[in-house]
Parts: C-alpha cells; sequence; structure tokens
C-alpha cells in the first residue's frame, strides 16, 4: 500500500480540523479492520489515516441520566459484549459485536467503525436500527444527530460530508418487557459475511402474549441496511407466536431486493429473510419474557 | 513519503522502541524490526489468525494493526508463553497430545488460547471451538486442538 | 500422562510386540514449534537480504504484445526487475522430476509468462526492492500490453469443437508417452481402461444406476503462504531457502528452469507451513534467483493470499458420469466411467489417478473407463491429497449408495460383498496384495458409531470408503552414532507432520533405544542422499525404511566392534533388545557407544532405498449430520474415520492424518470452491469467502486405526497422509440423501445449493 501520514489528535475539535484539511484525502480509523484492508487492496485511498482513538469521547460508554447509553464510536466490539449492562438493555447489539470477525477482530473492531464502512451486509446495523440509534455527528458547522436508518446512502456511502466524523451511537433506554435478538445466515458457522441478518426487538403488552410494538431490520437485501416497516407495522398487536412471526416475514420478504453475487443468489437471500425474520424474533420474544440475554454462540440447527 | 515515525512500546515485558512508516503493520515490525517471527502471516487480510498477538491484554490480529498504534501499548507474543525454564502448560498439551502438524498456525492459537484460558479457566467444548474459530488451522481438523486446549485447562487447575 | 487425550481405538495385528512403535513420544520438533522459534520459509533473515513482489495478469487469456519495466526499474529502491525474457529457452524440454515427466517450458511458463497469459494471476513479472512496500509499489508501474483472447472455463466446454484454444498445438496423448491425435484441442490426455464386456454385462444386470456429478475447484487452503528466497552468489552457486515439500526436487525443477547444473544449486528446507501437494512445484524459486543475480542481493518473496489463490495449483474441477450394475445378490458386475478434469492452464493434470481411483474399492468383473485431461483458463491445477481420487469416490459411492437402497441391502453389507482383497485385479491393471478394506469396513459396522440409532427430523447417516495409493520413491538417510549412546539421524524429508519422529522411531525400535535417544535433521540438498518428496503417503513407508537400513548398517558394524572386544568373529555376536552379546559377553548399545572410539572410531551408517512393493492404503467413513431445511445448510453431527494403517507408528500422528484429511474433506464437501465469474476472475480469493472450516463448523473426529501389516515394509507401514480426504464428500451426500431424501449430484454441497434441491424436489419448507 502506498504510505500515508499519521495523526492521532487527542480531541473531536483536533480530529475535525484535520479531517476538514485535508478533505477526501483524509480517513478516519477506529479500530481498523476494514480500512488497514482496503487502504492495503487499494480499494480506498488516504494520504492521512487520523486515528480517533485517542479521543476519550470516541473510546467511552457513558450511561446517560435516563438510563440510556451512548457508545463512543470506536468502542471495540469486545467491551460491549464483555459488559453484563449493555448485554442486558441492549442484547442484539452484543449478538452482533460477539459475531463480527473472529475474537481478534473484536478486540480492534467498533460499532462506528463497521456503520461508518457502510457495507449493506454490516452485522451491527441492523441491531442498532432496532435499538433505536442515533448518530452523533461531529464537523466543521459543529454538531448534527441522524437516526441509524438514515445514515447508509448507498453501498460503502454515508451521509458523512467532508471534515465530518461520526463521535457516538445513542440508545435510548432500554424498555420494559422488550427484548432483542440479531441473527445472520453464512455458510459457516463463524468468519463469515452475512448473506442476510436480520435485527428484531419486540415490545410485549400486559401477560406477555402480544406484541405491542416490533421493530425489524435486515442487512444484505438491498443497497444500505433496511427497516422492514410494513412487517413492523404488521405485527402490532399480534400474538407472539410462531404463526405470526413466520407472517411477519413473509411480509418482511417483500421489503428486500437483494443482488445476486458470489454470497447468495437474489431469490435465496429473499427467502431467508422470512427465515430469519422469523428466527429473530423468537430469539426477541424469549429475551423479552425473561430469557437469557447473552449472545448465543452460532453453532447448530436454527440459530443461524 | 515522510520521515519515518518513532514509536516506544512494550513487547514481552521489554521497553523496545522502533522507527516504521505508517504504512507498516505491526506484524511486519514485530517479525522483521524486532525479529520475532513466532506470529505469521497466513492472509495478511485479518481471516486467519495465524499473526495473533495480544496488545493491551486483547487478542488481535497483528497483520491489522498499524505499527504506529502501538506507541504505549503492552505488546505479548507467542515467545513470551513459557518462562525461562518451563513450557506453559498449554505449550505442553499441544505437544503430548500432538496438536499442531506443519506448526504455522501454532503461535496464534498458542496466544488465543492463552486469552481464552486466563479469562475464562474452564470453557466449554463448545466456547473453545468458537473463541478459536478466528485461528484457522488446515492440518489437524481441530479435534486435537480443542482436546489440548481442555487438558490446559485441567493442568491449571490442577496447578492451582 | 493425567488427561485424557481420546486415543483412537486401534485394532492390533496379533503378532505385533513392538516396544517403541506404537508408543507417543513427543515429537523431536515440538518445542521450537510451541514456542515460535522453529524457522519457516518466511523467517529467514539474511545479510543485505532484500524483498520481491509478483505482478499477475488481470487477463484470463491474452496475448502479451510488450512489457515496459523501464519506469518500475527507475522506482526509487527498486533493485531489479525481472520477465519470462531472462529465463532460457526451453523449447520442448521434458524432464523426470520424481513425479512423472514436466515439460520444462510449460513450468517455466507458469513460473512468468512467455508469450501468453493462460489465466487470471497468471505471473507476468517480478521486482526486487529494499522492501515488499516499495516492491509492490513498483508493480504499478510495469506496463503490459494485453491482446485479450476468448476463454473457456468450463470443463466440459473446453472440450467441444470451436473452443477457444490454450495452446494452438496441443495434440491428445492416447496412450501415455505415445500415440497422439491428430488435430489440436484442449485435452491433453485420454486415458482408456476396458476389460470385459461391458455392454452385455449392463444387459443382463438386475439393477443399473447411472448418474452425473460434477465437482469445483478447490485449493489444499495451506496456512503458510509460498515462500521462497535464493542468493546468487558471484561464484555461480544459487542457495535457495524454500518452503516445499521436496527439496531435491525443488532443485531440480529450479535447475531445469534455470538451465544450471544441479551441483551448483542447493536447497535448503525451511520448515513448511501445509502442503498437501501444492507444495511439490516451485513458482517463486527461479524467479528470486533471476532477481538475485540481477542485484547481487539475496532476495526473498513471499506471496499474497490472492496469489495464493490465483496464482498456484488447486485441484481441479470434474464432470463425471459413473454407471454401475448389481445382480439380485448385490454383486457388481459391470462399471462405466467418464471423466473429465480441468488441467487448468498447462497439460499434464490428475485424471491418471482419477482413472485408477475410481472403480479401485470394489471388484467389478467388466468395467470401462475413460478419463480426460481438459486444459481451461485457470490456474495449473496440482496434486492436492489422493489427487484425483476424492472426485471419483465422491461420485462411486454415491452410485453404490443408491444401488444399496434399491437392493435394500445395508450399504456396508453391499460393500463388503464387494470389496477389494488380496487378489482383487484392478481395472488398470495391478492386482492387490495384502489389504485391509475388508477389515477396515467390518470395523465400521462393528463400530458404536455405525451402530448407534441416529434419531430426530432432518438427520442423516451416510457411509462411504476411499482408496489412495502410497508410492515408494527415492529416500535416504545418514547417521552419526555417538559416544553417548545417541544416534544423529539426517534426512531428507520436508516435516509437514511430525515425520522426523516417526522415522527417528523406526530407528530407534531397530537399534532398541529409546526414541528420545535419535536426534533427527532434514538436511539440505548438499548434506543427505538423494530424498523424493514428502508426499504420496509414502515418508514414514520409504524414509522410515531408509531409517531401519541406516539402523541394520550400525548394527552390523557395531556386532564387529563388539567382535573386538571380546576377540570373536562379527558372524557370532547377536543383537536383540538393544544389547549385543556372544556367549557369556553382553553389553548394551549405549556401553558399547562409549567404546567406539577406543575399537575404531565412531561409527557412520547410510542407506539409500527405492521400495518397488508399494502398497495401498483403504478407509471407510461414518457421518451423522442434520439438514437445515429452511436453509439448505448442513451441520455435521458425529463423523468416525477408519483406516488401515498397516502398523502405526506413532497413532497421534496417524489420528491427525484422519482427523485433518477428514475435515478438509467436510470443508470440500459442502462450502470450498473457487468462484468464477464471466471473464474468468476467481471472485473469492480469500479466507474469508474461500470458506474452510472452522473450529465451530466440525465436531470431534473419532478415529478407528485398523493395523493390517503391509507385507512389503519390514515393520508393516501403509501410508496413511491421503486416504482420508478420499471418503467424505461420499458420505457426507449419502448422509444429505438419507436425511432429506435428495441425491446431491454436485459439489459442494453449499447452503443455497442444498436449499434448492430441496425446494425443487417439493419435500422442503418453501
Amino acid at each position: 500500500m502506498r504510505d500515508f501520514e499519521y495523526k492521532a489528535p487527542a480531541t473531536i475539535d483536533e480530529a475535525v480540523t484535520l479531517l476538514a484539511e485535508r478533505g477526501s484525502e483524509a480517513r478516519v480509523l477506529a479500530g481498523g479492520t476494514d480500512i488497514i484492508v482496503q487502504l492495503r487492496e487499494g480499494l480506498r485511498k488516504a494520504d492521512l489515516v487520523v486515528d480517533v482513538k485517542k479521543i476519550p469521547e470516541l473510546m467511552s460508554l457513558a450511561w446517560r441520566d435516563d438510563g440510556g447509553l451512548d457508545i463512543g464510536g470506536a468502542v471495540p466490539c469486545h467491551v460491549l459484549y464483555n459488559d453484563a449492562k449493555v448485554i442486558n438493555a441492549y442484547p442484539s447489539i452484543t449478538d452482533s459485536a460477539k459475531i463480527i470477525g473472529g475474537w481478534q477482530i473484536q478486540g480492534r473492531a467498533s460499532l462506528g467503525g463497521n456503520l461508518c464502512n457502510s457495507s449493506p451486509a454490516a452485522d451491527s446495523i441492523p441491531s442498532l436500527i432496532v435499538e433505536g440509534a442515533t448518530c452523533r455527528i461531529a464537523g466543521p458547522g459543529g454538531e448534527r444527530f441522524v437516526p441509524v436508518q438514515e445514515f447508509c446512502t448507498a453501498p460503502g456511502a454515508n451521509v458523512l460530508t467532508e471534515g465530518e466524523m461520526l463521535v457516538s451511537l445513542t440508545l435510548p433506554p432500554a424498555g420494559e418487557s422488550s427484548g432483542s435478538r440479531y441473527m445472520r445466515f453464512i455458510p459457516r458457522n463463524e468468519m463469515d459475511i452475512a448473506v442476510t441478518g436480520t435485527g428484531a426487538w419486540l415490545r410485549l403488552g400486559e401477560g406477555g402474549e402480544t406484541v405491542e410494538e416490533a421493530r425489524l431490520a435486515l442487512s444484505a437485501v438491498a443497497p444500505t441496511p433496511i427497516v422492514a416497516g410494513e412487517a413492523e407495522a404488521w405485527l402490532q398487536g399480534k400474538p407472539a407466536t410462531e404463526e405470526s412471526f413466520t407472517e411477519a416475514g413473509d411480509i418482511a420478504r417483500k421489503a428486500a431486493s437483494p443482488i445476486s453475487d458470489m454470497r447468495g443468489p437474489a431469490d435465496y437471500r429473499t427467502h431467508l429473510v422470512g427465515v430469519l425474520v422469523k428466527r429473530a424474533l423468537n430469539g426477541a420474544l424469549g429475551r423479552a419474557r425473561g430469557g437469557d440475554r447473552n449472545p448465543v454462540i452460532p453453532s447448530g440447527i436454527n440459530l443461524c | 513519503m515522510g520521515k519515518k515515525i518513532h514509536v516506544s512500546t512494550t513487547i514481552n515485558g521489554e521497553a523496545v522502541e522502533f522507527l516504521c512508516e505508517a504504512r507498516q503493520s505491526l506484524l511486519e515490525i514485530i517479525r522483521d524490526t524486532l525479529t520475532l517471527t513466532g506470529a505469521k502471516e497466513g492472509c495478511n487480510n485479518g481471516n486467519c489468525g495465524a499473526c495473533t498477538v495480544l496488545m493491551n491484554g486483547v487478542p488481535v490480529d497483528s497483520c491489522l494493526v498499524l505499527a504506529v498504534e502501538a506507541e504505549g501499548a503492552e505488546l505479548e507474543t507467542v515467545e513470551s508463553i513459557a518462562n525461562e525454564e518451563h513450557l506453559h502448560p498449554l505449550q505442553e498439551c499441544f505437544l503430548e497430545g500432538a496438536a499442531l502438524q506443519c506448526g504455522i498456525c501454532t503461535p496464534g492459537f498458542l496466544v488465543s488460547a492463552k486469552a481464552l484460558l486466563d479469562g475464562h479457566p474452564e470453557p466449554t467444548e463448545e466456547e473453545i471451538r468458537f473463541e478459536l474459530s478466528g485461528n484457522l488451522c488446515r492440518c489437524t481438523g481441530y479435534d486435537k486442538i480443542v482436546r489440548a486446549v481442555q487438558a490446559a485447562s485441567e493442568r491449571m487447575k490442577e496447578v492451582k | 500422562m493425567s488427561e485424557n487425550f481420546n486415543h483412537a481405538q486401534i485394532i492390533k495385528d496379533p503378532d505385533d510386540n513392538y516396544k517403541i512403535l506404537g508408543t507417543r513420544p513427543v515429537r523431536h520438533d515440538g518445542v521450537d514449534k510451541v514456542t515460535g522459534r522453529a524457522i519457516y520459509g518466511n523467517d529467514v533473515q539474511l545479510q543485505g537480504l532484500v524483498e520481491g513482489a509478483i505482478l499477475r495478469s488481470p487477463e484470463a487469456h491474452a496475448r502479451i504484445l510488450s512489457i515496459d519495466t523501464s519506469e518500475a526499474e527507475a522506482h526509487p529502491g527498486v533493485l531489479a526487475v525481472t520477465t519470462s525474457a531472462d529465463f532460457p529457452d526451453l523449447g520442448d524440454k521434458i524432464a523426470n522430476l520424481g513425479e512423472g515427466p514436466v515439460n520444462l517450458a510449460h513450468l517455466a511458463a507458469n513460473c512468468l509468462a512467455k508469450d501468453k497469459v493462460l489465466y487470471k494471476g497468471h505471473a507476468v513479472a517480478a521486482v526486487a526492492a529494499q522492501n515488499a512496500h516499495i516492491a509492490r509499489e513498483a508493480l504499478d508501474l510495469i506496463k503490459v500490453e494485453y491482446e485479450p483472447l476468448p476463454i473457456v472455463t468450463d470443463v466440459l466446454e473446453a472440450m467441444k469443437d470451436g473452443a477457444p484454444l490454450l495452446h494452438e498445438g496441443l495434440l491428445t496423448n492416447l496412450v501415455p508417452g505415445g500415440e497422439k491425435a491428430e488435430a489440436p484441442s484442449n485435452i491433453s490426455d485420454h486415458h482408456h481402461f476396458k476389460r470385459g464386456d461391458t455392454e452385455a454385462a449392463f444387459e443382463a444386470a438386475h439393477i443399473v444406476v447411472e448418474r452425473e456429478f460434477t465437482t469445483q475447484t478447490v485449493h489444499q487452503g495451506y496456512i503458510e503462504p509460498h515462500v521462497a528466497t535464493a542468493h546468487w552468489n558471484q561464484d555461480g552457486q544459487l542457495t535457495v531457502w524454500a518452503s516445499t515439500q521436496g527439496s531435491f526436487s525443488a532443485r531440480e525443477q529450479t535447475s531445469e528452469v534455470l538451465q544450471i547444473p544441479i551441483s551448483k544449486v542447493k536447497v535448503i528446507p525451511c520448515e513448511i507451513g501445509g502442503g498437501f501437494g501444492g507444495k511439490i512445484p516451485i513458482y517463486l524459486e527461479p524467479v528470486a534467483a533471476v532477481l538475485s543475480r540481477k542485484c547481487g542481493r539475496p532476495v526473498k518473496i513471499q506471496m499474497t493470499r490472492d496469489g495464493v489463490f490465483e496464482g498456484t495449483g488447486p485441484t481441479p474441477a470434474s464432470f463425471m458420469r459413473i454407471k454401475l450394475g448389481v445382480d439380485e445378490a448385490g454383486k457388481m458386475t459391470a462399471g462405466e466411467a467418464w471423466l473429465a478434469y480441468d488441467t487448468g492452464a498447462f497439460p499434464g493434470g490428475v485424471i491418471g489417478p482419477g482413472v485408477m481411483c475410481v472403480f479401485s474399492c470394489y471388484d467389478i468383473e467388466h468395467a470401462h473407463i475413460d478419463g480426460y485431461d481438459v486444459c481451461v483458463n485457470k490456474p495449473w491445477t496440482k496434486a492436492y491429497r489422493a489427487p484425483g481420487s476424492t472426485h471419483v469416490a465422491y461420485a462411486v459411492e454415491s452410485v453404490v449408495d443408491e444401488l444399496a437402497e434399491k437392493l435394500e441391502m445395508d450399504p456396508i453389507d453391499l460393500r463388503l460383498l464387494n470389496a477389494a482383497r488380496e487378489g482383487t485385479k484392478r481395472v488398470d491393471g495391478p492386482v492387490y496384495p495384502r489389504i485391509g478394506l475388508i477389515e477396515t469396513l467390518e470395523a465400521a459396522k462393528n463400530h458404536d458409531h455405525y451402530k448407534s440409532p441416529l434419531e430426530g427430523p432432518n438427520r442423516g447417516r451416510g457411509v462411504a470408503a476411499g482408496f489412495w495409493f502410497n508410492i515408494g520413491l527415492k529416500s535416504a538417510a545418514t547417521a552419526h552414532v555417538n559416544a553417548d549412546g545417541t544416534v544423529t539421524l539426517l534426512e531428507g524429508s520436508t516435516d509437514i507432520g511430525g515425520t522426523r519422529t516417526s522415522i527417528s522411531m523406526q530407528l530407534a525400535e531397530t537399534l532398541g533405544i529409546a526414541a528420545e535417544d535419535i536426534n533427527p535433521k532434514v538436511a539440505d540438498t548438499d548434506s543427505v542422499g538423494y530424498t523424493d518428496i514428502t508426499g504420496g503417503s509414502r515418508v514414514t513407508f520409504a524414509t522410515g525404511l531408509a531409517a531401519v537400513e541406516v539402523g541394520k548398517d550400525i548394527i552390523s558394524q557395531m556386532k564387529e566392534r563388539a567382535a573386538k572386544l571380546w576377540e570373536c568373529e562379527a558372524a557370532d555376536v547377536e543383537f536383540s533388545d538393544g544389547i549385543f552379546s556372544q556367549g557369556d559377553n553382553s553389553i548394551s548399545f549405549k556401553e558399547l557407544c562409549a567404546k567406539l572410539s577406543r575399537t575404531g572410531g565412531l561409527i557412520t551408517a547410510r542407506a539409500s532405498v527405492d521400495p518397488q512393493g508399494f502398497t495401498n492404503g483403504f478407509g471407510v467413513h461414518i457421518c451423522d449430520l442434520e439438514v437445515d431445511v429452511e436453509t439448505g445448510k448442513v451441520q455435521i453431527l458425529r463423523y468416525t474415520a477408519l483406516q488401515d494403517a498397516g502398523k502405526a507408528i506413532h497413532p497421534s500422528y496417524v489420528e491427525g492424518q484422519l482427523q485433518g484429511g477428514s475435515v478438509q474433506g467436510i470443508g470440500w464437501a459442502l462450502n470450498e470452491e473457487y468462484l468464477f465469474d464471466e471473464k474468468g476472475h476467481m471472485l473469492n480469493p480469500t479466507m474469508l469467502d474461500y470458506r474452510m472450516p472452522t473450529a465451530l463448523d466440525v465436531p470431534m473426529i473419532d478415529t478407528v486405526i485398523i493395523e493390517v501389516p503391509n507385507p512389503s515394509h519390514p515393520f508393516g507401514v501403509r501410508g496413511v497422509g491421503e486416504t482420508p480426504i478420499v471418503p467424505p464428500p461420499g458420505a457426507i451426500a449419502n448422509a444429505v440423501k438419507s436425511a432429506t431424501g435428495i441425491r446431491m449430484t454436485e459439489l459442494p454441497m453449499s447452503p443455497p445449493r442444498v436449499h434448492s434441491a430441496i425446494t425443487e424436489d417439493g419435500n422442503g419448507a418453501s
């Protein structure tokens, strides 16, 4: 790879100034597990690499007074899934964090990096969407906030403009009687890119038998991760049963418009949406009813 | 490009300094500059785990770390697992249980397995398989590796 | 040892009473390999070492019109640039390089393309620079003008009239080394065997099953990329530090490509990070050598991982049609096989062993086999563990399973009824000596795995058998007996899986001393006698035989010394269990060693062997699996590999071969394949997308070692390394059939393929 300059600013202001000065020549380095590969293979170019891991806000997990959580943009995955409070509040996020690459990748890779890489198949984005995350973005013009589902614009592209960087992901407080699950389908059991992925979040009505609110997000079936809005709306008020979830899966399939590539044919991907929506909703249901929220080792039938 | 960058770091308990270009990976520097060739390059892409080292106690693929990022870090490589006189129980069990054939993946597996047992002294077979899935082995079919980690876990318990 | 490492069940030969053989000493190179100190190819550090990089073709088929290296040469930090223009002209010279004849022009043109590039990733030029980063920068500055040509990547398409020709003058070999076809085509070889009257036999058969199968290109997948370091000294002496399965073979290939005498080339074998057949051919050695000659510095080149996938030799894709007929009792009466393997860019693939292996497990009276090696615009295929045998076993074992089903017969019983045994004549001619297929099938039938019920929906069990040869070939060894009673053993077989120890154990058994008292060294080509490759399941067998011969030489020399001490005839000295004796005199091996220096000096012994009576290894695998019918994904639940090892010298290493081969076979069966786009570009040249099994994808692999001694080895050794990859795809396909009712006739049985087959069949969920 071509050589480049390396800077590790200590504040957001310094970082934004560097990024603004150098414009498209500059790239942010968080965990590096995507950008280093891309620079090495010439898929992206940089004259300046700005390492944001010395900036305290990017590396912190901050619980707010309202019970919500701000996850610094460069916090590595292993910090999330080794934190019982995070697991309990946002289990779909720790599901994702636990399966992005092997644990050597998880020692470095961050949700912010996964989001800014903006792959349609990103494992953390559906989870961030269903947990209701908002992106806090800093730039030369100050701060702005963007809901995660509006962040990606095309494969590898997002709303960040020159000089802007993602600071943190802001999560609302986890509600009562809710649970979430992220599942992806891959041919192996680990070390793979999602053929498709589904984040599911449920809040149950009193008694735990009906769906009061559902959120569903899908990856690798469109140019960006998407919300399966029709299926979400349909689920509202429905009994929390296998039949409902199967039906929701069928509805969610209509939202998918995948391409065929080496990871799977389009019609197969669309089919998998139905399977994964059903399975992820079942997983979310179990957790909403008080089941184990720890990340599930994805080996064995029905676990992927 | 510009001048080389000066980096101070600690590797296997020893303070070291080196000069590097920004584009050089930690793996390159560990192997070529610090001449600790135990960490191996299998894919240079974060997909095989042969270059696994611990950075501040966390397993990382050193091919996906820039050497400049090691400034102020604590690094541990396979060379630090045995002490002056004795092999670590994991190393003993890898040898007694024939958990290596060609041996190229072994340093990465040992670093990962040590981190696993240090944090989780009695993992189940499934946990071992999951946590070691970022380390590829093409010779053994993993059976003897998993058993060696199980045996080392037992042996470390006996020692305590 | 306090822990249970869960050793294999071993079904021993009743006459076995060895002391060292069958034990499990720690390997001699073990400590170096668990502490990171072992020196692999890329760990070589030399004074003034510089690094190289290879420019690879972006086209799958094109004429090279021009190469301009001037800008690259001028790039700061670049020391040398080379193209095939720096190689001598080799014409059509054929050389025998240990593994059969090789066209040297093809070998050279695969290292650096000459007039045409024949596949995407074909090496075109190389740069040496102060470091690999600069070398790679310089690659971008080399200007190559290509005239793209039409491509063909599918084996059946390439056989058609009018297919784009890779080699304009290629005439099919109709008889090995003899008659050729008249018109050029992409078919490099046609093998043909026929015996009996298959037409009549099929006519008379009770049940006939005929099916077509396809498999895709797969790679050996060793974790260590190819690497070579060369230093061409001012005196004309070339030293190569290689990661190779055969240092002598690498020496010959390098000297032939460069047309320099073998005495001018020394190959120093480094520790090797996996090979599986893929590190027999050379790719980098002559290129690094020429760069070194040009810049006067030692040059190291390590391939990138995509370079390994795209630029080295995977094993072929195939199309196979298999037809088998049985009588009412299930006796196989007729067999027909039509096989086409792609050889990739150059002639010389693995169809030869394919046609020999196809019906190798069975005794079939009437049989007819046609096999074709076909050039296509893909990397030049090479050996991969039992090359050519896995393909045909997948096809034949699937058909045998279907016959068992139609006969309503237990699949192991059907195999037992038809199994090859001593005296069975294989369709291509050879008659089997004592072999252990029957014993292995019986062990499978009696195994707890086979007898345990398998319950639950979408679960199935499959079995399959597999065959591979042990080649003999040449090996040498030298030993120095030390005064302290230890023996230093020099041998030439690069050690990929513990062969230093399996060879040392045979010498230790011969001398009646401990395995730890042997100090084995893998020596360079100047320091040990000629030794063929580590491959063909031959090292423990043939280099082990050399060690046994060395041991006999040591004993005979030491008998003379004992005779001198006791003032008797050497012929009267006896040796048994490590003790020399004559009348009332006796002295242990160790004690006598201490007296060597006073009785004529320390002893050196040597042996070179070229065993002719090589043998055959058979394996039987049992697989339980579950199919996720909603996704088509297959999970292996339980797996048992049984094999006749003759005599397991170091049982842990035999188990390791069975387990490792099984998992490679599982990967081949389920997910591994080269994916190409319409331009012939590989889409998945990474370890992320070329999906080899991870630890989480497989269960423990149970093993059973059956010991039916090989009559042509003093300890009964059979090679075991390759056979274990052969049965898995067949066993898994048969288990998928049993789980779902679907017969998968295409590898890999990846989730989309299995799901689509289930959906089309209408049995599964949509």
